[in-house]
């Protein structure tokens, strides 16, 4: 018992140290003035009208672009799952399928292994006024796309960035169904549509959730995509955070509304947990 | 003798090139019992399959009552299925798995609140309604899939090895009931199965396979005495296969002594292979039997005494309640109609194989 305790010891220390006296000293800003005297007016800030708007903003376009992810990353996780799924009669693999999903896979990952902030300014560059794809577009005499700069260019970055987190956790819940239990279904009448509604969506729930979660979350937090993609325009609730910390020096500030956008991830967390009380979904 | 319900003819199905059926022909009677029994990749799985409607045949048809089902999805089909792993749903409760399949028919409440509790009562299992899957022994959870599939009223019931991940009480107890369910509900059932004695005891019909082909149909009883190539003989239970030479009709030497037989029509002089039942090798005094040997193994199974005995070269499995200790000489002798004779396997299929799962 001491022993296994002892192995702990460098995790133990490594969480203390970087996440339990960090976030002690983000709650102690938080919730202190300049002069150190308790107060909670940083929290109370949220209500201002311009940090307010961005909190709202930032909901809305993590909602959007969580909502986006879902119904791309559904299908492409059913497709992973048909191309693996072992041939019916058992042990014989099909072996033409599991090469198409290696090649979708691969496809899909590829992207990942290039740094975040790499992906998010080559989009840039792609969407640019004057950038690749409007260059290609007004070669084809067609009309130029102007996304850049608008929430529409955020959402893209974001469900870029975001869609392998949903697609795993849904991936992971498909392949835990017992193909048996499919063809039960099929069995006691039941076609495809039923089978999807009645079997396959209620037993990925666990799997949605979780993704919803691991999307929702860190798009709701990003500064970043909107920094680069927003051209500055469209404050996110993280780019004021982050705003407040390197360019007007506010830590008591930033620290308080990074607490309130803390309760709404601890209330989203909690929303999974309890639609998700197996750990079913627990991808990654 | 009933109609005949379902007719396959000429399947062929391959895997990845590999042949798993290879054209099959086999008809079922209406209300009959049959199982497909034989080892691990006979092809009885894929038999059953296609008749559910999880596999597409390669070629060849599948007739139900008269018509063409071959192209027909499984939820268009007149069968259910019970499934190996049960394969119950697992976020619903008892009572909604059973109702699965009525509500997607859009029977009415009271008609599928009627038919659960019938179900239920049917399987003895009343009350469990509310409870989940997951909370279920296996074997309850067997009796659930069975009942899910019965209250659909279907003409034929198929069963992939049902009774295979239960231990060995409750699988007896589980043959039982699955008779009077057969009896009770008075439809065809189609088993699949690599056991032979859960074969033996509830089928009318067996079907023995192995490599895809069919190598013997017949009643449990024909196929336990009568087997007709040494693969049968040795799936079907223990057996003494033995080389031998058929000298003329109802004469044949085994091991260089003469027994006389009551097998007629295999020729003379002509190879031959011989089954005797370990129950049905005598043994007595030494030169009371037609051959001498000397004991040389024994185990106390219970109901019998299981010896080896070493004579004329050949090691012979002998089952009998008498114990001969080992270093016994013993007098062998064979009653003539125990004594099964068949033609040499003709193809590797047909060879005795040392499998029994």
């Amino acid at each position: 018992m001491n022993k296994k305790k002892l192995l702990g010891a460098p995790y133990f220390i490594w969480s203390a140290l970087f996440i339990l006296i960090p976030l002690g000293i983000v709650f102690y800003y938080g919730l202190t003035d300049e002069s150190g005297t308790f107060t909670l007016k940083n929290i109370m800030a949220i209500s201002s009208p311009g940090h307010a708007k961005s909190l709202w903003i930032a909901l809305v376009l993590s909602f959007v672009s969580t909502l986006i992810c879902l119904f791309l990353a559904y299908p492409l996780a059913m497709i992973l799952y048909g191309g693996c799924r072992p041939s019916q009669t058992g042990f014989k693999s099909d072996k033409s399928g599991t090469d198409r999903k290696n090649i979708i896979v691969l496809i899909f990952i590829l992207p990942m292994w290039m740094n975040f902030l790499l992906r998010t300014l080559a989009w840039q560059t792609l969407l640019e006024k004057t950038g690749v794809i409007n260059n290609i577009l007004a070669f084809l005499h067609l009309p130029a796309l102007k996304i850049i700069n608008t929430p529409y260019a955020i959402i893209l970055g974001m469900v870029y960035n975001f869609l392998p987190f949903m697609v795993l956790p849904v991936y992971n819940s498909l392949i835990k169904i017992d193909p048996n239990v499919i063809h039960a279904a099929r069995d006691l009448g039941a076609n495809e549509f039923q089978v999807f509604t009645k079997i396959t969506l209620p037993l990925t729930t666990p799997g949605i959730i979780s993704g919803i979660t691991m999307v929702f979350i860190p798009a709701l937090t990003t500064f970043l995509i909107s920094k680069l993609l927003g051209g500055g325009k469209i404050l996110l609730i993280g780019n004021v955070i982050e705003e407040e910390f390197t360019q007007a020096s506010n830590w008591h500030l930033g620290s308080g509304l990074s607490i309130v956008l803390m309760m709404f991830i601890i209330f989203n967390m909690v929303i999974s947990a309890v639609f998700d009380k197996d750990g079913n979904g627990g991808a990654l | 003798m009933s109609k005949i319900l379902i007719d396959l003819k000429n399947i062929n199905k391959a895997f990845d090139g590999q042949m798993v059926l290879d054209d099959l022909n086999l008809y079922i009677r209406e209300n009959e019992f049959l199982t497909l029994l034989g080892p691990s990749g006979c092809g009885k799985t894929t038999t059953l399959r296609i008749l559910g409607g999880f596999e597409m045949p390669d070629s060849g048809k599948v007739i139900f009552d008269g018509a063409d089902i071959t192209k027909l999805p499984p939820n268009k089909r007149q069968l259910n299925t019970v499934f190996q792993k049960y394969a119950l749903f697992p976020h619903m409760t008892i009572a909604e798995n059973i109702a699965f399949g009525l509500k997607i028919k859009n029977k009415s409440k009271s008609y599928i609140d009627d038919k659960i509790r019938y179900a239920l009562k049917l399987v003895n299992l009343e009350g469990y309604e509310k409870r989940m899957p997951d909370s279920l022994s296996g074997g309850q959870q067997q009796r659930i899939a069975i009942a899910r599939a019965i209250v659909n009223e279907p003409e034929v019931l198929l069963l992939d090895e049902p009774l295979g991940a239960l231990d060995l009480k409750l699988r007896q107890d589980m043959q039982y009931e699955l008779i009077r369910l057969k009896n009770e509900l008075g439809i065809t059932f189609i088993y699949v199965t690599h056991d032979q004695e859960e074969a033996l005891t509830m089928s009318d019909t067996i079907v023995v396979m192995n490599q895809g082909y069919i190598q013997q149909i017949g009643t449990p009883e024909k196929i336990y005495n009568e087997p007709e190539n040494a693969f049968v003989a040795d799936f079907i239970g223990d057996s003494n296969i033995i080389s031998s030479t058929m000298i003329e009709d109802k004469l044949v030497d085994i091991l260089g002594t003469r027994f006389p037989c009551v097998d007629t029509g295999f020729g003379c002089n002509r190879p031959v292979d011989v089954v005797i039942r370990p129950e049905d090798v005598c043994l007595s005094a030494p030169d009371l039997g037609r051959i001498n040997g000397v004991v040389t193994h024994l185990i106390f199974k219970g109901v019998h005494y299981e010896m080896e005995v070493s004579a004329a070269g050949y090691e012979w499995l002998v089952h009998s309640t008498s114990m001969f200790p080992v270093g016994t000489k013993v007098g062998i002798n064979v009653d003539p109609f125990n004594i099964q004779i068949m033609n040499k396997p003709a193809s590797e299929d047909e060879e005795a194989v040392g499998i029994n799962e």
